[in-house]
C-alpha cells in the first residue's frame, strides 16, 4: 500500500507473497491445533520432565515449573486460540452484521439510536465488556469467554456493516435491482452481502486477531479457560514468575500469538487481493 | 384515457423547503415512444423515479401517477415491487455503476428472468433461465455471449455494459421502458448504436418508451412525441417533428438554435 504507483505486476506479486506468508503461518497453527486432537508429544498433565528444562530433543519447547511439556501446551493452545477466534468472530459477525444492516435500512430515528448504541459500546474496551459478561455468567469457562468476546466485538462489526451497507445502498445497481422488481431480501442476499464482505472480511480478520489476544488477556487474568486447558494466555501467566530463569516459557507462546495474529491479517489481505474481481486484473 | 399506459396528472414533487417538480401532466400510450428533454436539474430523472415509486423518502409526491391502471403514489411497497419489472423497467445513464461489480453479467440478467418466469408461472429451472439469458444477449446483439455470461462489468466495454443493462431491463418484459440518459456516458459512435438498438427493440416488442435526455438530436431520433422541461415545469409538448423544427416556446427555440449552431460548427470543421 505504500507505493501504490509502482507497476501493476509487482503489486500482484506482492499480493501473492502476502497471501502465501499468511497461509504458511495460519496453516502451521491450524495443523498444530488439528493434530493436537489426535496426538501430542506428552499428555497435558504429564509431569514427566524436570522443572523448567530448556528446549531439547525430548522437550522441543522445554518444560514449565511443574515439569509439563511446553510444546504439548503450545499445540493445545493453538487449538484453543483458533476455537476462540472463530467462535468470537462468528458470534460478533452474526450480531454485528444483522444489527448493522438493520440500522442501514431503518428509519432515521432507529438508525441514529443504533449508531449511538454502537458508538457507546465501542467506547468501552472490548476486554472490559468481556469481563462484565464473564462476571455476569459467574463462571469462567471457554464458552463464556467466547460469548463474551463475541458480544464485545459485535458493535465494531455493526458500525462498519452499517456504513458499508449505506454505501452500497447508494449505488445505481441497487436502484436498478429495485426497479426491476427485486425484493429487499433478495437485494440484501445477492447484492449487499457480496459487496460488503470483501471489506468486512479484512476487518473480521483484524477482529480475529484481537479476539485471540483478548482471550489471552482474559486467561492471563484468570477469567478465560480454566486450568486444565492450556491457552497461550494462561501459559504467559504461568511463565511470568520464571521469565528471567526460563524465558522460553513466555517467549514461545508470545511468538505463537504474534504469528497467528499477523498470519490471519496477511491471509485476509492476500485473499481480498486474489478474489476481488475488480482488482484481479490489475 | 383507457388506452393510456402511463398517465401523470398534476404531479408535484417537493422537499420540505423546495419544489422540485411542479404540476406536471402527460401521458404515454401503449407502444408509444415519448421523449423528455431538459437540462440537468430540470426534474426529468425525478419524474422517472416517481413513476417507479423509488423517490427518496425526503421527497413528497402529490398528484396522480397511473401506470397500467394502477395508482403509484401512495401505493404500498409490496405492490410496487410487483409492478416494477412487470409494468416498468429502467435503463440508467452510467452502466458501470448500474451493474453489480461483483456479480458475473450472466447472473445479473438471470435474476429478473427467473423472477418473470416465476411470476408468469413458467418453468424457472436452470436450463430455462440459461436459454432465456442467451436469447436476450442475442436480442441486444452482443457478440460472444458465452464469454460475456462469465465476465464481470469492468471486463467489457461501456457500450457492451449498456447492452447488458438493456438486456436486464428487457428480461422483465415490461410494458414501459424508461431510458434515463442511456447514451450520455458513451462515445458518439456507441451512442448511435445504442439509440438504434433501443428504438428497434421497443418497436419489435411493442413496448412503450420514456426516453429522457438533454440531447435534442438523440431525442429527435427516438421519440414520436416530446415534452420539454425546465426548472421542474413543462415548457412545451407535442409531436417531435413539430417541437424540434417549429418550437412555440422561446426556451425551446433557444435550445434548438443552440443545437443547430453546434451542428453547423461541427460541419464547418473538415
Amino acid at each position: 500500500m505504500s507505493t501504490a504507483s509502482t507497476a501493476l505486476p509487482s503489486r500482484r506479486r506482492r499480493g501473492n507473497a502476502t497471501f502465501w506468508l499468511g497461509l504458511i503461518l495460519v496453516g502451521g497453527i491450524v495443523l498444530a491445533g488439528v493434530v493436537s486432537f489426535f496426538w501430542t508429544p506428552y499428555a497435558l498433565s504429564d509431569m514427566a520432565g524436570g522443572r523448567l528444562e530448556a528446549p531439547s530433543a525430548a522437550h522441543w519447547a522445554g518444560t514449565d515449573r511443574l515439569g509439563r511439556d511446553l510444546f504439548t501446551q503450545l499445540m493445545i493452545g493453538a487449538r484453543i486460540a483458533l476455537i476462540v477466534g472463530c467462535g468470537a468472530v462468528g458470534i460478533g459477525a452474526v450480531i454485528g452484521v444483522a444489527t448493522g444492516i438493520l440500522a442501514a435500512f431503518a428509519t432515521r430515528f432507529l438508525d441514529d439510536a443504533l449508531a449511538a448504541f454502537f458508538d457507546i459500546l465501542i467506547a468501552f474496551p472490548t476486554l472490559l465488556i468481556a469481563m462484565l459478561v464473564v462476571a455476569a455468567r459467574e463462571e469462567a469457562s471457554l464458552g463464556t469467554a467466547i460469548l463474551a468476546l463475541g458480544i464485545g466485538l459485535s458493535p465494531i462489526v455493526g458500525r462498519i456493516t452499517r456504513i458499508l451497507t449505506k454505501q452500497v445502498l447508494g449505488q445505481d445497481y441497487i436502484t436498478a435491482a429495485r426497479v426491476s422488481g427485486t425484493s429487499w431480501g433478495a437485494i440484501v442476499y445477492w447484492h449487499i452481502l457480496p459487496n460488503i464482505v470483501p471489506f468486512l472480511g479484512v476487518n473480521l480478520a483484524l477482529q480475529f486477531g484481537l479476539a485471540v489476544m483478548a482471550e489471552a488477556s482474559l486467561s492471563y487474568l484468570g477469567l478465560g479457560a480454566p486450568p486444565p486447558n492450556a491457552s497461550w494466555g494462561r501459559m504467559l501467566q504461568e511463565a511470568q514468575g520464571t521469565v528471567y530463569t526460563a524465558p522460553w516459557g513466555a517467549i514461545l507462546p508470545g511468538l505463537a500469538l504474534f504469528a497467528l495474529v499477523i498470519g490471519i491479517n496477511l491471509l485476509a489481505d492476500g485473499l481480498r487481493d486474489r478474489f476481488d474481481p475488480a482488482r484481479r486484473d490489475g | 384515457m383507457m388506452s393510456d399506459l402511463l398517465n401523470v396528472q398534476g404531479l408535484t414533487l417537493a422537499t420540505p423547503d423546495k419544489v422540485l417538480v411542479e404540476d406536471l401532466s402527460f401521458s404515454i400510450m401503449t407502444g408509444e415512444r415519448f421523449g423528455v428533454i431538459g437540462e440537468s436539474g430540470s426534474g426529468k430523472s425525478l419524474t422517472s423515479l416517481a413513476i417507479t415509486g423509488l423517490l427518496a423518502p425526503s421527497i413528497r409526491p402529490t398528484g396522480r401517477v397511473t401506470l397500467a391502471g394502477e395508482e403509484i403514489i401512495g401505493a404500498p411497497e409490496k405492490r410496487l415491487v410487483r409492478m416494477r419489472g412487470d409494468a416498468v423497467a429502467t435503463v440508467f445513464q452510467e452502466p458501470l455503476t448500474a451493474l453489480d461489480p461483483l456479480m458475473p453479467l450472466g447472473r445479473q440478467i438471470a435474476g429478473p428472468v427467473r423472477r418473470r418466469l416465476k411470476r408468469t408461472g413458467q418453468d424457472a429451472g436452470r436450463a430455462a433461465v440459461a436459454r432465456e439469458v442467451q436469447a436476450l444477449l442475442e436480442q441486444v446483439r452482443l457478440p460472444e455471449p458465452e464469454r460475456l455470461i462469465r465476465s464481470y462489468p469492468h471486463e467489457v466495454s461501456g457500450g457492451q455494459r449498456q447492452r447488458v443493462a438493456i438486456a436486464m431491463a428487457l428480461a422483465c418484459q415490461p410494458r414501459l421502458l424508461i431510458a434515463d440518459e442511456p447514451t450520455t456516458a458513451l462515445d458518439v459512435t456507441t451512442q448511435a448504436e445504442i439509440v438504434r438498438l433501443i428504438t428497434s427493440l421497443v418497436e419489435e416488442l411493442g413496448i412503450a418508451l420514456l426516453f429522457i435526455s438533454h440531447d435534442l438530436a438523440v431525442v429527435g431520433q427516438v421519440a414520436e412525441r416530446v415534452m420539454v422541461m425546465r426548472d421542474g415545469r413543462m415548457i412545451e409538448t407535442g409531436p417531435a417533428q413539430q417541437v424540434l423544427t417549429r418550437p412555440a416556446d422561446s426556451y425551446t427555440r433557444s435550445l434548438v438554435a443552440a443545437a443547430r449552431r453546434f451542428d453547423e460548427a461541427l460541419e464547418g470543421q473538415p
